[in-house]
């Protein structure tokens, strides 16, 4: 640290246009998602999920039997690694500013909270829509592979309807862990409980018929967006078990960090 | 800005399940000025600043900021610097991407982040490590310069000084000054006593949640008396009781007065008695005040 060079007086650098007008919403989501790229931690996680998709689609190629080679069967697999990563990236891009404690910073320089959250839940859907492309391209990249290096089966069969409710399963475990984040602020029982709870609950609630525990159970409730066969019933259910398991949370995780002690 | 005041604070309270850590705090940090806030370890300081800054909820009174709440403030960060941990950094972060990330959310260019590792003399390697690296010297640095990202009008800071060596710390005295002479102002709070005393033009001391003084740094230690020695105690202690001033033995030979030195020249002139030194009783200082206002509330028996 060079003490002597230091003393430099606060006139001496470039004048800054003090302009007064609040910080715009799409900054703070620019923020958000710099922060979710910008630590070693971060960029871990995001190569790991831009990593897994290729990785299971070259596993698939060359290993499945070549009649299950077929595009939903891609989407099935490549979505698996991701369906486990993104909610810890929701849990992450909540609880980092409290364990961390950089909430210090970022709620003195934008002490709006909400607006904050609702940055942070934008940055992470946005990246959360981009790595579910990039599973859908690799998907459509492994089917072609599978056809061209196996001779496999190679049916497009089903694919934008396959594509859209994969895309929803994804983005909702996103939304989970946002949820949970904000409401836990605490990453490691945020993490125990978006992967042991709705599971341990899925296990209780198992030998129940499945149109019942449909209504309160995610899995359950997610089951035929796998199965592609959702009925208008199915999809009330799933709005029902989402609003349970992501709504109830977020709506206390936003009035939890909107009043909380920031210390 | 038509406020008399950059900072108001006025009647603030927090209670925490029953226990009162401020109780009814007012004070003012006027333009222009640094104020120091003084008080032992958990007397408050943090959970007052805190408040100011809107992460806090108060339980009563009110604290504004530059006229306005400062959840008011529009883009904060631009009017008001702000210093309340420097640990509270993300540990994977480097220091010039916590400082890009601040000019980012203030709309700075990115180039300001490059200027303020400069000016708080970090170089330029350290800004490329993680901040989990630094020392709670480079911490504060880096607290200081991401307070100062804004070019703000004031500048609040809790514990500032602290984990900086005797060049550090000779070195935020400096910068605080510039900053108030050039129109800045400061709250600043330290339990380093001494670092205060040079630096604050205003004070306010606090223990236990409560005000305990407050007011111009050379009013408040105004109070100390003068001292005095002579080559001749005995004739001076004879001639000072014969005078009717008040005065106390000091523990290193010669007398604590309460008097104008003048006063005491003249006494001792008139009594013939060589005077070998007289002059402000500042040993200890702001310390002694501090130590005397706080000792009922302070944790260790600090009574000498």
């Amino acid at each position: 640290m060079s003490t002597a060079s230091s003393t430099a007086s606060i006139a001496q650098i470039a004048p800054i246009d003090r302009a007064s007008s609040p910080i715009p919403f799409r900054r703070l989501v620019r923020t958000e998602l710099r922060k979710l790229t910008d630590t070693r931690a971060g960029r871990w996680l995001l190569a790991t999920l831009l990593a897994a998709t290729p990785i299971v689609a070259v596993v698939m190629v060359f290993s499945m039997a070549t009649k299950d080679l077929n595009y939903a069967k891609f989407v099935d697999f490549t979505s698996t690694p991701e369906k486990i990563l993104l909610p810890i990236l929701g849990i992450l891009t909540m609880t980092s500013e409290w364990s961390q404690r950089t909430g210090l910073v970022t709620f003195v320089l934008e002490p709006k909270r909400g607006r904050v959250l609702l940055a942070k839940v934008v940055a992470a859907l946005a990246l959360g829509v981009g790595l579910s492309a990039v599973m859908l391209v690799t998907s459509v990249v492994g089917n072609v592979l599978g056809m061209a290096v196996r001779g496999g089966k190679g049916s497009w069969g089903f694919a934008g309807q396959v594509s859209g409710e994969v895309t929803v399963v994804l983005i909702s475990w996103l939304l989970l862990g946002i949820a949970l984040g904000m409401a836990l602020l605490v990453t490691a029982a945020a993490i125990l409980v978006a992967f042991v709870v709705p599971n341990m609950f899925s296990a209780f609630f198992g030998s129940g018929s499945k149109s019942t525990t449909a209504w309160f159970d995610l899995n359950q409730a997610q089951s035929p967006l796998y199965s592609h066969d959702i009925t208008g019933k199915g999809w009330i259910q799933l709005v029902v078990a989402s609003a349970l398991w992501i709504g109830v949370p977020m709506a206390l995780g936003v009035m939890r960090v909107r009043r909380a002690e920031v210390k | 800005m038509n406020t008399s005041a950059a900072i108001k604070v006025a009647d603030l309270r927090k209670d925490y399940r029953g226990t009162r850590a401020v109780d009814a705090i007012s004070f003012d940090v006027p333009h222009g000025s640094i104020t120091g806030f003084l008080g032992p370890n958990g007397a408050g300081k943090s959970t007052t600043l805190r408040m100011l800054v809107g992460l806090t909820a108060p339980t009563g009174g009110s604290a504004t900021v530059l006229g306005r709440h400062y959840t008011e403030l529009v883009n904060p960060g631009r009017r008001v610097g702000v210093l309340l941990d420097a640990s509270a950094q993300h540990s994977g972060r480097t220091g010039l991407e916590v400082l890009r990330l601040g000019a980012m959310m203030m709309g700075l260019p990115d180039r300001r982040a490059e200027e303020m590792i400069e000016k708080v003399g970090l170089s330029a390697a350290e800004s490329r490590r993680r901040t989990g690296t630094y020392s709670l010297g480079m911490r504060q640095r880096l607290g200081v310069a991401h307070a100062l990202l804004g070019d703000p009008s004031v500048l609040i800071l809790d514990e500032p000084a602290n984990g900086l060596d005797p060049a550090g710390i000779h070195w935020m005295r400096t910068l605080l000054k510039e900053f108030a002479d050039a129109g800045g102002s400061v709250l600043l709070s330290s339990h380093l006593l001494h670092e205060i005393e040079v630096v604050a033009d205003e004070l306010v001391v606090i223990g236990r949640g409560r005000i305990v003084a407050r007011g111009a740094k050379n009013d408040l230690l105004a109070g100390s008396g003068v001292a005095v020695r002579s080559t001749d105690d005995e004739g001076l202690a004879a001639a000072m009781r014969a005078a009717g001033v008040p005065f106390t033995d000091h523990p290193d030979g010669g007398f604590t007065v309460s008097a104008a030195a003048e006063h005491i020249a003249n006494i001792a002139a008139a009594a013939g008695i060589t005077l070998r030194e007289l002059r402000t009783a500042d040993d200890g200082g702001l310390e002694q005040l501090f130590l005397r206002l706080t000792a009922d509330d302070a944790r260790e028996d600090v009574r000498s």
